[in-house]
């Protein structure tokens, strides 16, 4: 067990933890942060993506110990600077308007998957959102509604 | 779900070679093999593990005079932005694209690709193909090891249990070409049925050092030297690319398993070489 440091959504954590466990077991059961969900558990399904540093991964396939010191951002982070106003991110809004969640299990690791891209500058293009969000499973196969929605938020292609 | 057995975090590849040096430890890198294989379903888990993250001396892309040399912790992503890589090796650049999906590739290394030596590892056919050499360094020295003698059986390779890798120098021989295709289920998140990375250096009298090296097709990745020596001092004609195909498809003693049946791996392989060679000869 050692003690591991980093900021989850803007704030500090501390866990104590064995360097190997999964940085989805440390945000779900001592963090408390269940808005990420475990699908797969082996790097198949994306259900599980979180943000660290920027990029977005599975966080079923980083071992804590190389989170020492980095930035996490989860679903529960989106709405974070949103909150103040009363409401969510827009690109959960445009979930919403959307339609763009059925059963919603993989919806917070396709909100993160999206945010990645959108947050890379990513535009409305319907090829590169199907490849930025390549890596996430929709078990309802609601893909059309999903790309539309993060279409809608994405800077308009030229 | 992984077992969680103590795990170090060196800063310094001296650190890391003590480690390994003092008994079984199983390094981990991007972790999106090895996440997955410590579970106790592959097998015995590691009694303990090295984390390279923090190794800088693994990092890094840089031209140099004998060639293009990654080190070992780069990602498929830096792979895929990299100006170096998309001037000089873009067989890599494709290949790295097809490999998971941004999840993976954030994390992914291509010196994980190799030490994980899965006969269907997407980067090793460009090895192959590219006569690729690896650095492997351990407390007892550094090395290199041609890509070709690297892989020696299933999951087995000529990387001692003391070594890292720590490397890759790809030779960029004026005017070498090198494609790269890979046939999987879907595009992104597949395990590949089929990958086909063929090299060859054009000339006036026809193609020499000619490459066919595949993926998913044997216990390791492979070169297909009949099909090589068919297409050595030829060009890609349409006879030629017949007669390479047909070549290929007699010399390939690929299996059935979960992802693919033999018969299709070796229709495919032939089939993916014909067009790799059409395309080769602008017909």
């Amino acid at each position: 067990m050692s003690a591991y440091r980093f900021l989850v959504n803007g704030a500090p954590a501390e866990v104590e933890a064995p360097g190997m466990r999964r940085l989805l077991d440390v945000l779900r059961e001592d963090l408390g942060l269940t808005g990420t969900k475990e699908g797969c558990g082996e790097g198949e399904c994306g259900a599980c993506s979180v943000l660290v540093d920027g990029q977005v991964v599975d966080s079923c396939l980083v071992p804590i110990c190389q989170v020492e010191g980095r930035i996490v951002r989860t679903v529960e982070g989106l709405s974070l600077a949103a909150r103040e106003r009363g409401s969510l991110d827009t690109l959960q809004e445009a979930f919403l308007d959307h339609g763009a969640a059925q059963c919603g299990i993989c919806t917070p690791g396709m909100l993160m998957a999206a945010r990645a891209y959108l947050d890379a500058g990513g535009a409305a293009d319907d090829g590169a959102i199907r490849e930025a969000i390549a890596g996430n499973l929709c078990r309802c196969t609601g893909y059309t509604k999903i790309v539309d929605a993060i279409a809608a938020v994405a800077k308009p292609l030229d | 779900m992984p077992a969680e057995p103590p795990i170090d975090t060196p800063k310094h590849l001296f650190e890391a070679y003590e480690l390994l040096a003092s008994g079984p430890t199983r390094p981990i890198a991007g972790g999106t093999d090895v996440m997955v294989a410590i579970t106790g379903e592959l097998g015995p888990i590691p009694e303990r593990m090295l984390d390279l993250s923090r190794i800088e001396e693994l990092r890094g892309i840089s031209l140099e005079a004998d060639g293009l040399v990654l080190g070992a912790r780069t990602t498929y992503t830096e792979i895929r932005r990299s100006a170096l890589c998309r001037e000089h090796l873009p067989a890599l650049v494709e290949a790295a694209g097809t490999i998971g999906a941004a999840q993976i590739q954030n994390r992914g290394t291509l010196g994980g690709n190799i030490a994980n030596a899965s006969p269907a590892g997407d980067t090793l056919p460009i090895l192959l193909a590219a006569d690729a050499r690896i650095l492997v360094g351990g407390q007892r020295g550094e090395r290199e090891i041609k890509a070709l003698d690297y892989f020696v059986a299933y999951r087995k390779t000529a990387l001692e249990p003391d070594e890292l890798i720590l490397h890759v120098r790809f030779p960029l021989p004026g005017g070498r070409q090198l494609r790269f295709r890979k046939v999987g289920t879907r595009r992104a998140q597949a395990i590949s049925k089929v990958v086909v990375a063929l090299g060859w250096q054009d000339g006036p009298r026809g193609w020499s050092d000619v490459r066919v090296a595949l993926g998913s097709v044997a216990a390791t990745p492979i070169r297909a030297a009949g099909t090589e020596a068919v297409l050595e001092g030829a060009r890609p004609t349409p006879e030629v690319a017949d007669r390479a195909a047909e070549t290929l498809a007699g010399e390939l003693q690929p299996i059935d398993d979960v992802r693919s049946t033999a018969d299709y791996r070796r229709a495919v392989s032939a089939r993916v070489l014909h067009r790799l060679l059409r395309d080769a000869g602008g017909w």
